[in-house]
């Protein structure tokens, strides 16, 4: 029993104490300094911290070099992988653009169908062409909310015409110059627009609220129920003024008021596209 | 001369060679993440210290796997002389173990690497649990111990292998 608790101590002082004829410190010297390291480093001693930042300093900049080959080999292996998912990819994609064939034929014949009722109910086909112009003045009166745009008769603008920032509504021009003209926007008071709410075709009046938003005018109240803060309003183009299916914005609900929150933000002005009605085509394309 | 030089660089470059992998294991951190096999996580810097302290720690000097194991810290975040305690009684445990073994055996060497990283694991949640706060996911633990403990072999005849050629 002695001699195997000889043993025991003469082969751990061995293992932990003894050095090697290049070896600094032995292994428990080693196994003490992490220990303290990691007291040291839950007490959070500053010289630990300073020991950390400059360990990943150096450690951070390594391994970015020393994971070049891993990245390179996850490169290639991603490539292999795409490369052997071709064949069930172009698959995927050939049964997609048949799809989309089938969808792009009919809404080419629904296209027509609609051109082909317009011309039955004898309303305008609208081609517009658009000319861009530049906000001179942003009036931010509570009056009137209107700006000033460089475009005027000169450059074939006329009272009435949409005018757009990206694809979005935002007023129509009420007054015109030689070369400047005004532009009322959608939020003014006075502004009235004749839009649609979609996909329901329900058509409503939008009037600005004077601040940033708009509100719902003369809407039946057998409608609400129908109604939810999903829809999207579409100018109408009734009265043949505006384009049809202009996006003004989206109807917000609010116990039994409804208001729309327009697309554009309509004090980020500083270009605008007026819309220029041509009498042409189908599509409302110029 | 010159050709001396190479031969003695090319000398250190093999008789150190474990050292280096470790090192670059540990700054590589390499975990086959982009294979997207869930759960699979296995701890290649345990045994590779395990073989080379167990048959030839001249090769493995314990004052760079002190280093290493800090560098492993930083990479993983884990606090600061975690991974080299970790590391150094690994050493210890093989030290002991080379003592007092006569005929080394595959097998005794495989349970000894399962009982050693079971203490191991069981010191690093300790550690980290009690004494950090860190929370950790006792599953994941033992999913890396049972991928560590069934690589172990496979690892175990490349490094017989490669001490081979290299001797």
């Amino acid at each position: 029993m002695v001699k195997s608790r000889d043993d025991f101590v003469i082969a751990f002082r061995s293992a932990f104490l003894k050095k090697n004829t290049k070896q600094r410190f032995s292994l428990l010297t080693l196994i003490i300094i992490s220990l303290i390291i990691l007291i040291f480093s839950n007490l959070n001693l500053k010289i630990i911290n300073i020991l950390e930042k400059g360990l990943q300093d150096i450690v951070y900049r390594s391994s970015l070099i020393v994971s070049i080959p891993e990245k390179k080999f996850n490169e290639y292996y991603i490539k292999a992988k795409d490369h052997l998912n071709l064949y069930n990819l172009k698959n995927e994609e050939e049964n997609l653009l048949e799809k989309y064939n089938a969808e792009k034929l009919a809404n080419e014949y629904l296209i027509s169908e609609n051109n082909r009722l317009r011309e039955i109910i004898g309303e305008q086909q609208l081609s517009q062409g658009s000319i861009i112009a530049k906000v001179l003045l942003d009036k931010e009166s509570p009056f009137l909310n209107s700006i000033i745009i460089n475009k005027g008769s000169k450059d074939n603008i006329e009272l009435g015409m949409a005018v757009v920032k990206g694809e979005y509504l935002i007023g129509k021009v009420i007054e015109v110059n030689f070369l400047t003209s005004r532009v009322i926007l959608i939020t003014d008071i006075n502004s009235k627009i004749a839009g649609v709410i979609e996909p329901l075709g329900i058509h409503v009046i939008i009037s600005g609220n004077g601040k940033t938003g708009g509100v719902i005018e003369y809407l039946k109240d057998e409608y609400y129920p129908k109604l939810n803060d999903e829809l999207n309003i579409y100018t109408s183009g009734v009265a043949g003024i505006f384009k049809p299916g202009i996006p003004i914005g989206k109807l917000k609900l609010n116990d039994k008021e409804m208001f729309v929150d327009f697309f554009t933000d309509l004090s980020q002005l500083d270009f605008v596209k007026i819309l220029i009605k041509e009498n042409g085509d189908s599509n409302g394309q110029k | 001369m010159g050709k001396n030089n190479d031969a003695s660089i090319f000398f250190y470059l093999k008789f150190y060679s474990p050292i280096i992998i470790l090192l670059i294991a540990n700054l590589n951190e390499f975990d086959f993440n982009y294979l997207k096999l869930d759960y699979f996580s296995f701890n290649f810097s345990y045994i590779l210290i395990f073989y080379w302290s167990l048959k030839s720690p001249q090769q493995i000097p314990i004052s760079l796997i002190f280093i290493c194991g800090l560098f492993n810290d930083v990479v993983t975040s884990l606090p600061i002389g975690l991974s080299s305690l970790n590391y150094l009684l690994i050493c210890g445990v093989t030290a002991y173990v080379r003592n007092i073994t006569l005929r080394p055996n595959f097998i005794n060497d495989w349970i000894l690497f399962l009982i050693t990283i079971l203490i191991l694991n069981s010191i690093n949640f300790l550690i980290l649990q009690i004494f950090f706060n860190i929370e950790i996911d006792q599953m994941d633990y033992l999913i890396n111990l049972g991928f560590t403990l069934i690589f172990f072999p496979i690892f175990f005849l490349a490094f017989e292998n490669f001490q081979k050629i290299s001797s």
